[in-house]
């Protein structure tokens, strides 16, 4: 599961929903895997705004990765600047080392084995390669 | 044919064998594919977009997404979360090695992720599952409402939903697309080769606040060959040849009733069902 992925889920029980700590769940035990994939400059652009950038340093430090910079990249960092379009011409904007940053933490890192605990009611989800398990029993629905 | 849905719940009734036939049959191979690019149309997308795919499966649909522009899907390479309840369906997709993150979760059970989280989601052959329930501490409506509840707090505003289903019957049509509005979205049903053993059933769903004009039909404009058939009634407003309790019609249309039952009625007059003066 990308760290990406892991930025957007929260706790499945109902009544985590309305607490604020039921969001970001934290990975316990975790085994991280690099997948590479090629680099997707749009839609690293898309999803910039919709990122929780405080939450994805708690996870990455809890996961004991290079430390984010404080303040979240703005769209105009992931791309390389000089290399202006000529007139009538369009030129295809390359990715800055920022953005291939983002991409390797977002979209290449992944976690392979391990827990997620919900931080509200401490909840353990299984992850079992790749695929965390958020099947509840019928009482927490 | 007998449905799979009445025969056993679908986490175990597509067990090993029957996710590999499901996968490996080039003929559903080609019916999903067919679909997925319909529902792709559907949804409208032009950048890649981050979208849920709900009873992903062994990733038949996933496969489509991740491909590029060149490779026929819309706004492509999308990324694409999926959930799907049966363990070895996503087995395959494991082996598979498809691109999307696969979880092992209940649509029925909700969406378990934050609010404003997708551009779009797609299900393709899934939420017929909905209805029904295995326990008897659930119930199919519960089921449904959970699952559209969710969806539409994960979906961002102006996002959109393609949800193709086999419908039993015209009951539970209307039963899902019933549970969808309530949740919220504005839905449409359309329909491909209608009446035919082939028909399709899309259902179309729209969070507010988008960029879409007018309703739900919007999504179809400038289609070829849809008809948009308005439900009956829908313009007015109200339901159809219902009188405002208390007003001159339906006392009207009351002592009529009466009359015919066989009950003394007064006589009609000038004075019936008129307002009093304010002084009175």
């Amino acid at each position: 599961m990308k760290l990406l992925t892991l930025n957007f889920l929260t706790c499945a029980i109902k009544t985590c929903k309305t607490s604020p700590s039921s969001f970001p769940l934290h990975p316990r035990d975790a085994e991280l895997e690099i997948l590479e994939t090629d680099i997707n400059l749009p839609f690293l652009k898309n999803i910039l705004p919709r990122l929780m950038w405080d939450e994805l340093r708690t996870i990455t430090s809890e996961l004991g990765l290079p430390e984010l910079p404080p303040a979240a990249p703005t769209r105009e960092d992931l791309v390389e600047p000089g290399a202006q379009a000529a007139e009538g011409e369009e030129v295809e904007e390359q990715p800055s080392q920022t953005a291939k940053d983002l991409h390797r933490v977002l979209l290449e890192t992944t976690v392979k084995e391990g827990k997620l605990a919900c931080g509200n009611c401490g909840h353990e989800y299984k992850v079992m390669e790749g695929v965390p398990n958020f099947l509840l029993p019928g009482h927490l629905v | 044919m007998s449905r799979p849905e009445d025969t056993l719940p679908p986490d175990l009734f597509y067990n090993d064998s029957e996710s590999r036939k499901y996968t490996t049959s080039s003929r559903i191979q080609r019916i999903q594919s067919d679909m997925t690019h319909r529902a792709l149309s559907l949804l409208d997308l032009h950048s890649p977009s981050l979208i849920l795919d709900v009873g992903c499966g062994s990733g038949l649909s996933g496969e489509i997404l991740s491909q590029t522009e060149d490779e026929g899907t819309p706004g492509g390479p999308h990324v694409w979360i999926g959930f799907d309840i049966s363990s070895s369906m996503l087995g395959v997709a494991l082996e598979k090695e498809v691109e999307g993150d696969l979880f092992l979760a209940d649509a029925g059970q909700g969406v378990p992720f934050r609010p404003g989280t997708f551009d779009a989601a797609i299900s393709i052959s899934a939420i017929q599952w909905l209805c029904n329930a295995e326990t008897s501490l659930d119930s199919p409506l519960g089921r449904l409402s959970r699952f559209f509840g969710g969806l539409y707090a994960s979906l961002r505003r102006g996002g959109r939903a393609v949800c193709q289903f086999y419908p039993k019957n015209d009951e539970q049509k209307k039963m899902v697309s019933q549970a969808a509005i309530k949740a919220g979205f504005g839905a449409g049903l359309l329909e491909d080769d209608e009446g035919t053993k082939n028909a399709k059933t899309y259902l179309v769903l729209t969070v507010g606040g988008g960029d879409l004009d007018g309703d739900i039909t919007g999504v179809v404009r400038g289609m070829d060959g849809v008809d948009v058939m308005a439900r009956p009634g829908a313009a007015k407003g109200g339901k159809r040849g219902q009188e405002v309790k208390g007003s001159k019609g339906w006392i009207l249309k009351k002592k009529e009733q009466m009359e015919r039952k066989g009950k003394v009625v007064k006589a009609n007059s000038k004075y019936t069902g008129r307002k009093r003066r304010v002084q009175f």
